[in-house]
C-alpha cells in the first residue's frame, strides 16, 4: 500500500502539509508530494478538500502469506487465565465474547486452562465452553512466560483454531505477544469490541489508541490465527447453564523449560479496588467537587445506593481522596450498572475507564463538559446543589418502602 | 555488560485528537516526545551501568526525525545511540516491528535489553516480549523494581493484577520497565554539549540481515482497517427544568431501572 497525491486533482492550497505528523508532505512545483518520510499512518487521508490525497494498494500487498491458510484453521479458543488456582472473571467474560464469535462462524468454542484443577476446568463448559484443554502440570501454578507461551503455541500448531483471546492482564499482555511471534501471526491489545465480518469471515478487533482518544479497528487478513486480547470488564459474562455439556481434554506438559522462575508472589489487594470493580453502582468525584468535603456527600449518596467511591485522576491529584479509587487510563477500568459522575468534566482518560457503565449519569455545572457526550443522563447544576436534593429523596422514598 | 535500551518517539496524546467530520486524527502543533515509558527504560539502563559497569546503547526504530529523541538519551547519559530507519520499514505492526529490532539487537549483542512497558500512542505493549521471542531470550514484563543484578542472574519484582511476584531470570534477558521502577534524572550539561555534537549512526535495511519479506507492511500481519472517533452515546438525555424537577424526574429513571 502507498499513499498519493493525484497531481490532476491537487489545487496546491497545502492544507495537508501541517496533517502529516511525520512532516512527509512538501510542496513541489505547487502540487503536494507525499515523501520517503510517509509511515502510512492515513493521517492525511480525508484532510484534502479535492480528495486527491489516496491510498493505492499494490499487488504485492495482497500476496498470500505463506505462513497458514486460512480456510485450513477452525474454531475459536480462549485461554482461561487462573490465579491462585482460581478462574479469574476475565476468562468468564472471553467465554461471553467468545461463544458470540464461535455461533456467527458455526464452530465450537474451547478454552484453555493452565494450571487449576478439574472442578474449574467444568466451571468453564458451564459458562459456554464446548471443550476444555486442561493442563495440571505444576508447572503452571505460577506465571512464567516461557512454559505458557510453549504449550500453547503447540496446542495452537496442532489443533489449528482461527481465533484465540485471552485476557489484556498483566498475564495475557505478557505471554501473548511471545505466542503471536512464534506463530508469526498478528496480535491486537486491549481490545475492546469483537466482531465477525459477515463478507470475509475475519475478526473485526476494535480498540483504543492515543490513549483513548481514538478507535481502530484491527483486521488480520492473511495469517492465522487471529489472535486478540481483551480489555477486563468490558465484555459481559457467558450465560451460565449448569447442564451444559463438553468434553475436557487432559494435555500433559511436555517438554517444558523456564530461564525465569517465580519465587514468590505478594498479594497487595486493597479492599477498594476489590469493592470498585465489583460495585453495581459507583458514585465518582471530580475537580468540580471543589476539595474533600465533596466525597462526604458521595459517600451519603453511595450508601443509599450500596455503592462504591470512585474518583477522576484530577480529584486524586489533589489529594483529596486516595489513588486506589481512581478510576480511568492510568486507574480501574469498571463496568457498573449505574455510574454516577459528579463534577467530573470528561477528560478521554477518565472516560476509557467507564464507559462501558450500563447507565451513566453525569452532574455538571459545565452544559459543554464532555462527560454529557457518554451519559445517559445529565442533570446541568451544581452538585452541591442536586446532591443533597438527590440525597433527601432517596431517603425519604427509603423511608416509605 | 552491554545493555542495549529500545525507545520510541511518540506525539504527546494528551494533545491528539480526532477530527469528528473527517475522521482522521489531528497532530497539528502536537510536540514529540520520548515514550515516557521509555524514559524509565534509560534510566534503568544508566543506573544497571553504574552498579556493575558496562555499555548503554539506545536504539529506535522510526522516521528521520526521530533523531531527536536519541539526542535526548545521550544527553541524560547514553554510550552510543542507533537509529533504525528505511521506508522499506514503513507500515511496520508490532511483529514486524520487534522483527526489525531483533535483528539490529542480534548484530550489536546484549546482555540485558530494556524497553517501556508500552508506548502511549499505540498502547500494545506488544514489542518487548516479541522481541524476546525473536532473540530466543526469556523477558519479563511490568518490572517495578531490580532487587539484584550480577553477570548470569537478575532478580526482579514484577507487577502483577492482585500484588507483584519476586522473579528471577538468568541472562541474557529483556525486561520491560513500569513508572515505579524509578525516576528518570535529567540531563546533564555535559550531556547535552555531547547530544548537540553527537554524529547519530543510521542503520537502514540493508545492515540487518533481516528477510526483506518480513520488514514493513509485507511483513505485517495486522492492518489499520479504519479509525474513528470514540461513539456518544445516541440514548443520552439532558434532563430540563429546576434542579428539583431534574432530580425527581433522575429519581423516577433509576425507579425504572429497578435500582431503587
Amino acid at each position: 500500500m502507498r499513499i498519493v497525491v493525484k497531481p490532476e486533482v491537487c489545487t496546491g492550497c497545502e492544507t495537508c502539509i501541517d496533517s502529516c505528523p511525520y512532516t512527509a508532505i512538501v510542496m513541489k512545483e505547487g502540487k503536494a508530494f507525499i515523501t520517503e518520510y510517509c509511515q502510512l499512518c492515513r493521517a492525511c487521508l480525508g484532510v484534502c478538500p479535492e480528495g486527491a490525497i489516496i491510498e493505492v494498494t499494490e499487488e504485492s500487498d495482497l500476496k498470500p502469506s505463506q505462513v497458514a491458510q486460512p480456510s485450513e484453521y477452525k474454531g475459536v479458543w480462549v485461554f482461561a487465565e487462573q490465579r491462585y488456582g482460581k478462574v479469574a472473571g476475565v476468562a468468564l467474560e472471553l467465554l461471553g465474547i467468545g461463544r458470540r464469535l464461535a455461533d456467527d462462524r458455526s464452530v465450537e468454542l474451547s478454552a484453555v486452562l493452565f494450571g487449576s484443577t478439574e472442578s474449574e476446568a467444568r466451571e468453564l463448559i458451564k459458562w459456554g465452553a464446548d471443550r476444555v484443554y486442561h493442563c495440571k502440570d505444576p508447572i503452571f501454578d505460577r506465571f512464567n512466560d516461557e512454559p505458557y507461551c510453549e504449550l500453547l503455541s503447540l496446542l495452537i500448531t496442532e489443533h489449528k483454531p482461527e481465533i484465540v483471546l485471552a485476557g489484556a492482564t498483566p498475564v495475557g499482555r505478557s505471554f501473548f505477544p511471545r505466542v503471536a511471534a512464534r506463530l508469526r501471526t498478528g496480535l491486537t491489545a486491549d481490545c475492546t469490541s469483537l466482531l465477525i465480518d459477515q463478507e470475509t469471515g475475519n475478526l473485526l478487533q476494535v480498540r483504543p489508541a492515543f490513549g483513548g482518544n481514538i478507535m481502530a479497528t484491527i483486521v488480520c487478513p492473511n495469517t492465522r490465527p487471529q489472535m486478540a486480547t481483551v480489555r477486563p470488564r468490558v465484555m459481559k459474562k457467558g450465560e451460565y447453564r449448569e447442564d451444559r455439556k463438553g468434553e475436557i481434554i487432559h494435555v500433559e506438559a511436555r517438554g517444558l523449560h523456564s530461564h525465569t522462575k517465580v519465587i514468590d508472589s505478594v498479594r497487595e489487594v486493597s479492599e477498594v479496588s476489590v469493592n470498585l470493580q465489583e460495585a453495581e453502582v459507583i458514585v465518582s468525584g471530580g475537580r468540580g467537587l471543589g476539595d474533600q468535603k465533596g466525597f462526604k456527600l458521595l459517600e451519603e449518596l453511595a450508601e443509599i445506593l450500596g455503592g462504591a467511591i470512585g474518583a477522576s485522576r484530577a480529584a486524586v491529584d489533589e489529594g483529596w481522596i486516595p489513588y486506589s479509587h481512581q478510576v480511568g487510563q492510568t486507574g480501574k477500568t469498571v463496568c457498573p450498572k449505574i455510574y454516577i459522575a459528579c463534577g467530573i468534566s470528561g477528560a478521554v482518560q477518565h472516560l476509557v475507564g467507564m464507559q462501558s457503565s450500563d447507565i451513566i449519569i453525569a452532574i455538571n455545572k459545565n452544559p459543554e463538559a464532555p462527560i454529557f457526550n457518554v451519559a445517559n443522563y445529565g442533570i446541568i447544576g451544581d452538585v452541591y446543589e442536586v446532591l443533597p436534593l438527590l440525597i433527601k429523596k432517596l431517603r425519604s422514598l427509603k423511608g416509605q418502602q | 555488560m552491554d545493555i542495549v535500551v529500545c525507545i520510541k518517539q511518540v506525539p504527546d496524546t494528551a494533545e491528539v485528537r480526532i477530527n469528528p467530520e473527517t475522521n482522521t486524527l489531528i497532530r497539528e502543533g502536537v510536540p514529540s516526545i520520548i515514550n515516557p515509558y521509555d524514559m524509565h527504560a534509560i534510566e534503568a539502563g544508566l543506573r544497571i551501568r553504574e552498579t556493575v559497569g558496562g555499555k548503554v546503547t539506545v536504539i529506535t526504530m522510526g522516521p528521520p526525525q526521530a533523531e531527536s529523541a536519541l539526542r535526548d538519551a545521550i544527553s541524560m547519559g547514553a554510550d552510543d545511540v542507533i537509529l533504525i530507519t528505511d521506508k522499506a520499514f514503513a507500515g511496520s505492526d508490532t511483529l514486524a516491528t520487534s522483527y526489525t529490532l531483533s535483528k539490529a539487537i542480534n548484530k550489536l549483542g546484549a546482555h540485558i535489553i530494556l524497553c517501556g512497558k508500552q508506548a502511549i500512542d499505540g498502547d500494545t505493549a506488544q514489542v518487548g516480549p516479541e522481541i524476546a521471542e525473536f532473540l530466543g531470550i526469556p523477558h519479563i514484563s511490568y518490572v517495578k523494581r531490580i532487587e539484584d543484578i550480577r553477570a548470569d542472574y537478575i532478580k526482579v519484582h514484577r507487577l502483577m493484577e492482585e500484588g507483584y511476584d519476586i522473579v528471577e531470570s538468568t541472562l541474557p534477558v529483556l525486561l520491560t520497565v513500569v513508572k515505579e521502577l524509578n525516576e528518570p534524572r535529567l540531563p546533564s550539561l555535559k550531556g547535552k554539549m555531547a547530544a548537540k555534537k553527537a554524529e547519530i549512526k543510521r542503520w537502514k535495511a540493508s545492515d540487518l540481515e533481516a528477510d526483506p519479506d518480513r520488514l514493513g507492511l509485507k511483513g505485517s500481519p495486522t492492518w489499520v482497517k479504519n479509525i474513528f472517533a470514540p461513539e456518544v452515546k445516541k440514548d443520552r438525555k439532558i434532563l430540563q427544568g429546576s434542579i428539583e424537577e431534574q432530580v425527581d424526574a433522575l429519581i423516577a429513571e433509576l425507579r425504572r431501572f429497578g435500582c431503587v
